[in-house]
């Protein structure tokens, strides 16, 4: 009983450690870097390629991060944005409302399916949503016919490409939305429910308290996410390839973590996402400045190194805190 | 099969047939039945051994051995996202010591060193600095397919060399080298899992890690063996992969491998919880994925159609095993 | 005055029946509960009490029978339905939400509202006002899962009186409770009852039951066997009643004389040892043939105690000396090989492994033993499975998964686990926990026997009957210290309950406070 209870009151705080750590590096990193490159690090350019990378996975983040906060997980968000991408993109010669819809709802449907057997079946998250992964992305190559679709609405791509004080409507949107789920989650029902659900799906159930539409809608919200994020991604870009989306589950998970949500379920934090969607964009923007300096040799292909050595640091720390937390206590 | 989890419990000889059990236990080579039931009759030449095994069973050996590993992992309540990255990365690192001269005797161990240290790396990660499987083997998940781009700086180059040409196309006993392998591995793995302590323990770690240490198990050891074996195993598919394409491939080798293992372990009826191991049922699992793909190709169905298949079946049969789950 | 709301008893269960998978775990199962009242609701393990609580509370649905709650029937479908209609329950493991504030945990599926959020001022407040009546003044916003178990409880009844409940049901409230933490909880049940809260309490300590219930329902196999004022039966009546035969004479009271030390040095000496955060400075000895006790209120540091001999926790401090041998033990692995064997306190966290069998669970210990060069003898396995089923009188066949057995015969796997690897101690930590009364009795019997054949045993428990009957010396631990020694001439409930609670051992002129330190 010992361990548990300290375990409970230290992770609360290595987590709310990590977040402010995860923050203020950020800020740091960002600092040192104005310092070493000036205003070309701000110019327009710059930041907006540097924020349509971060939309990119932003959304999938987020709905990943409730979804782990249940305790769950969603590997079929890469081929969500797919799917949804193809769909949107073969919907937008009638319209931008036409395709935004589709999207979202083609996402949002895939969502269902994997809620329904996740809660209503009690089948392993990890597992269904590989199914999904799979059938999901066949699906979309098939809509398709596996070639690149283009997205066909003007609109919708001056829409995504128009810029409010200098930065795009996608950056404009992923802030947002970033914001109502954090409101969502600290003052809704549903926002405590889902974290009560993480912590112990038994006990939330024994009080009266329903937890399978609380699971639904969790994957419901994820799909639904993705599916925009293939809109916008077509919208932005003007077309959906085939290799979109493949990995990028297990991107938005990493920042997930980063940001000091808890595998397990029952702790997270939406600002930390976000942080932790930013910091990892801000270093490749730093490796790119540094190659384009010639201070550095480093081809594309060191990015996913780059990145998995920053989450291996950052989980690393992560322990590292709570072993220190748990000597000292 | 070999299921050293669960022996039924034979209580009552009067017990009707259980068939919760039976589908647990059977589904997935009934439904491989079925599908080689179903090719025999409707596709030509199925019957052939040359088709049976130089190509159905050598396209799916790899993932077989891959998914033995995997489901080590999985029995210690663990997962290995890593292991698709690691196949990349022993056969490039392989590749490029045989381009640059390196006699192959050297650079072959070496590939499957890579491999093992892999596994150190995933299990030193899990067990002594308690990072949850998933983040710690995600990190070479992404981490190693890039080393594998950087080490052959993303070219395809080929490798001429007799020693990968007979890995790729080499036969022991009449049977190509991989299916070879796969049938040796298994045994050795039955074998050290029934007749050592290594299978009880294993079973121990995944099944309730604290009462395993309790009774004096090395818990963390055994966890990190898993791993050392699964990256071993990866490693020497590297192996087979280069022998298989006959050239580097840092993007394409052993691509989405870990997803296609885990679904085999999982359509086997192994609950990712942990706890449970059954190799035998394991290769059926991918010989049952595989032969559906092959099947449905074979007939003219397009590969994402395929694919979508390939999904169903795995819901499908992970609700059927959910259900004979909770009718026990 | 004829409002059926106010006449008649609150609760009618009747007849009801339920089965899972053909097999009937109720069968004409009764029970009335009245306005104002506590019941007493008692069985042995798989007698149907929690499946008649379940069925109560909405978890299940019943096949059978009627439910009458305030003289109109009545089918929860779900815990909410319950909640709705007043009934509430309290869980033996507290169910709440750990990593959420209490104030969360309180008032989850009903938050309080302002403009469609969450008011969470309204919520700290009423979480302060609930807790408030039943005297706890805590900090709300902090985790629940940061507070001792009596506190979390203390919040699931909070949590139910804030709901209105009128039938409110506590299955095994105590039994993870120290005994002031347990009055405390007994305070509140009456003054709950007075304010016109009917309560079902179920509890396998006996002199619990007599101290706060005025009725007892006697579930046995399914059927109500008894339902009548507590006060009619006394408790040996009640203990022949639930195992549905005569009650042999249930050993009270110590033993005549301690049992005959096989050697002149103990075989495990303790001197000093602590263990953050417990456990202080704890010495005591265990001779072969003997069974030494160890009692203390909870948290007292009784299991960190037995942990840290067993290097499951890290000894930071004293010296643990077995069979003679000063060589640390800093792992469990060590500690077998010292011969000393360890029955953890929690079962299923830390005792069985659930999908693995009998036989493989019987013999986890004994592996190494078992093994001759690297093969595992399959032969010799059997042999000792076979053996230790017959000897403990195991209810199981050997290639059962371990999970599919009752508590009892589950601790009993465990017991043969240990005693298979032949240890020269035996650490007992609360060996009949959850246990039916038939099974504790044949592990008491057991523990007995293995002392008379040379076995040193050293035994926690928190009931201190179990501790007084069956050992020949206590210590008692206070705060982590051990703070006395009650030797077999003086031991008894009472005389235990005086030393844990004042830490002032009972004057005599042997068992002074730590002269256990220097014990010969």
């Amino acid at each position: 009983m010992s361990a548990a209870t300290a375990d409970v009151a230290t992770v609360g705080h290595r987590l709310a450690l990590q977040r402010r750590g995860t923050v203020a590096v950020l800020v740091l990193v960002v600092l040192l870097a104005s310092l070493r490159y000036g205003d070309a690090f701000y110019s327009g350019i710059n930041l907006t390629s540097y924020f349509d990378d971060a939309v990119k996975y932003s959304l999938i983040a987020l709905g990943m991060t409730f979804v782990i906060m249940t305790g769950g997980i969603d590997l079929s968000v890469g081929s969500v944005i797919l799917l949804a991408g193809v769909a949107g993109g073969l919907a937008s010669p009638y319209g931008a409302v036409v395709a935004v819809l589709v999207g979202v709802g083609t996402g949002a449907a895939v969502g269902a399916v994997n809620g329904l057997l996740i809660a209503h079946s009690r089948l392993e998250p990890f597992v269904v949503t590989l199914a999904t992964l799979l059938w999901a992305r066949g699906l979309g190559l098939q809509l398709a016919d596996t070639q690149t679709v283009v997205y066909g609405s003007g609109a919708l791509q001056s829409l995504a490409r128009d810029k409010i004080f200098g930065l795009t409507t996608g950056f404009w949107l992923m802030l947002l939305l970033f914001a109502i789920a954090a409101v969502a989650l600290k003052y809704t029902a549903w926002g405590r429910t889902v974290l009560a659900v993480g912590d112990s799906e038994e006990s939330t159930s024994l009080l009266g308290v329903p937890t399978r539409m609380t699971k639904f809608s969790v994957y419901l919200l994820s799909g639904a996410l993705a599916g925009l994020a293939g809109v916008v991604l077509g919208s932005q870009t003007g077309s959906v390839s085939m290799d979109t989306g493949v990995g990028w589950e297990l991107i938005a998970v990493a920042a997930v973590v980063v940001g000091g949500t808890l595998l397990t379920g029952g702790v997270g934090s939406i600002g930390g996402t976000l942080a932790g969607l930013l910091l990892l964009q801000v270093i490749f923007t730093i490796i790119n400045f540094e190659n384009g300096r010639g201070g550095i040799e480093i081809n594309s292909y060191w990015q996913n190194v780059v990145r998995g050595a920053f989450l291996l640091v950052v989980v690393l720390l992560q322990t590292g805190v709570g072993r220190g937390r748990r000597k000292a206590s | 099969m070999t299921d050293l989890a669960t022996r039924p419990a034979e209580v009552s000889a009067l017990r009707r047939i259980d068939w919760p059990t039976m589908i647990r236990r059977y589904g997935a080579a009934a439904v491989l039945a079925l599908l080689v039931i179903f090719n025999i009759i409707f596709t030509e030449n199925f019957l052939d051994l040359r088709n049976i095994l130089f190509v159905q069973l050598r396209q799916a050996a790899p993932t077989a051995i891959v998914a033995l590993g995997m489901a080590l992992v999985i029995a210690t309540g663990g997962i290995d996202l890593s292991v698709g990255a690691v196949v990349a990365l022993s056969g490039q690192v392989t590749a490029v010591f045989l381009l640059d001269g390196v006699p192959p005797l050297v650079a072959l161990p070496i590939g499957i060193l890579v491999g093992l240290a892999a596994g150190l790396f995933n299990g030193t990660l899990v067990s002594r600095f308690g990072i949850q499987p998933m983040i710690a083997t995600l990190v070479l998940f992404t981490a190693g397919r890039g080393l594998a781009q950087v080490v052959t700086g993303g070219r395809i180059q080929t490798v001429n060399e007799p020693i990968v040409e007979f890995l790729g196309l080499g036969v022991i006993a009449g049977l190509p080298i991989s299916v070879f392998s796969l049938i040796v591995i298994t045994i050795a793995i039955i074998g050290v899992t029934r007749f050592t302590p290594a299978g009880t323990k294993l079973l121990a770690v995944g099944g309730n890690e604290r009462a395993a240490g309790l009774v004096g198990i090395r818990t963390k050891w055994v966890k990190t063996m898993a791993y050392v074996v699964a990256g071993g195993l990866a490693g020497y598919v590297g192996l087979l992969e280069l022998g298989r394409i006959q050239a580097s491939d840092a993007t394409n080798a052993g691509l989405n491998m870990e997803l296609d293992a885990i679904a085999a372990v999982a359509v086997a009826g192994t609950t990712l919880a942990g706890g449970t191991f059954s190799p035998g049922r394991t290769i059926i699992g991918v010989l049952m994925l595989r032969l559906l793909q092959n099947t449905l190709v074979a007939h003219g169905i397009p590969r994402e159609v395929a694919q979508i298949a390939q999904g169903l079946i795995i819901v499908a049969a992970i609700y059927l095993l959910r259900r004979s789950r909770d009718a026990r | 005055m004829t409002d059926p709301k106010t006449e008649g008893p609150l609760l009618q269960m009747r007849g009801v029946t339920k089965s899972f998978r053909g097999a009937r775990a109720l069968d004409d199962a009764t029970m009335t509960v009245g306005r104002s009242q506590i019941r007493a609701l008692i069985g042995q393990n798989g007698a149907g009490k929690s499946t008649l609580i379940k069925i109560l509370t909405g978890v299940y649905r019943r096949d059978g029978g009627e439910v009458l709650l305030d003289g109109r029937p009545v089918d929860f479908r779900s815990t909410a339905e319950a909640q709705a209609g007043g009934v509430v329950t309290i869980y033996q493991e507290v169910n709440l939400v750990p990593k959420l504030s209490v104030a969360e945990n309180i008032f989850l599926g009903r938050f309080p509202k302002r403009r469609g959020l969450v008011d969470w001022a309204t919520m700290r407040a009423g979480a302060r006002d609930a807790l408030a009546k039943l005297s706890l003044d805590i900090d709300v916003t902090r985790p629940l899962g940061s507070y001792r178990v009596a506190t979390q409880q203390m919040t699931a009844i909070a949590r139910a009186v804030s709901l209105e409940a009128r039938l409110l049901v506590l299955d095994e409230p105590t039994s993870s409770l120290a005994e002031r933490e347990v009055e405390t909880l007994f305070g509140v049940m009456r003054s709950l009852r007075d304010s016109g809260v009917s309560m079902v309490f179920v509890s396998h300590r006996m002199d619990e039951l007599y101290e706060i219930c005025e009725d007892v329902t006697v579930l046995r196999d399914g059927r109500t066997v008894a339902e009548e004022p507590l006060a009619s039966l006394n408790q040996y009546e009640l203990v022949s009643k639930m195992l549905g035969r005569a009650a042999e004479q249930v050993a009270s009271g110590a033993r005549a004389a301690a049992r005959p030390r096989q050697q002149a040095e103990p075989v495990l000496a303790v001197s000093g040892a602590a263990s953050a955060p417990r456990l202080k400075d704890a010495s005591l000895a265990v001779y072969a043939g003997q069974v030494q006790g160890v009692a203390g209120l909870l948290g007292s540091g009784r299991s960190e105690l037995l942990r840290s001999i067993f290097g499951a926790d890290p000894l930071d401090g004293g010296t643990v000396v077995v069979s003679s041998d000063a060589a640390p033990i800093r792992t469990p692995r060590e500690a077998i090989a010292a011969r000393l064997a360890f029955l953890s306190e929690d079962r299923r966290a830390e005792g069985i492994v659930p999908h693995l069998s009998v036989r493989d669970n019987l013999t986890l210990a004994l592996l190494p033993k078992l093994t001759r060069r690297g093969i595992v003898d399959r032969k010799r396995q059997k042999q000792i499975v076979t053996d230790y089923i017959a000897r403990l009188g195991i209810k199981a066949q050997a290639d059962q998964p371990i999970v599919e057995l009752s508590g009892g015969n589950q601790q009993k796997v465990l017991l043969a686990r240990w005693l298979a690897t032949e240890p020269a101690v035996l650490l007992l930590d609360e060996p009949t926990r959850g246990i039916d009364v038939s099974a504790k009795a044949e592990i008491l019997t057991l523990v007995d026997k293995l002392a008379a054949d040379g076995m040193g045993v050293l035994l926690v428990s928190s009931e201190l009957e179990e501790v007084v009957s069956a050992c020949d010396d206590v210590t008692v631990l206070r705060d982590g210290v051990s703070v006395a020694r009650v030797d077999v001439e003086r031991l008894s409930e009472e005389s235990l309950m005086a030393v844990m609670a004042s830490g002032e051992a009972v004057p005599s002129a042997d068992s002074a406070p730590n002269k256990d330190k220097s014990d010969d």
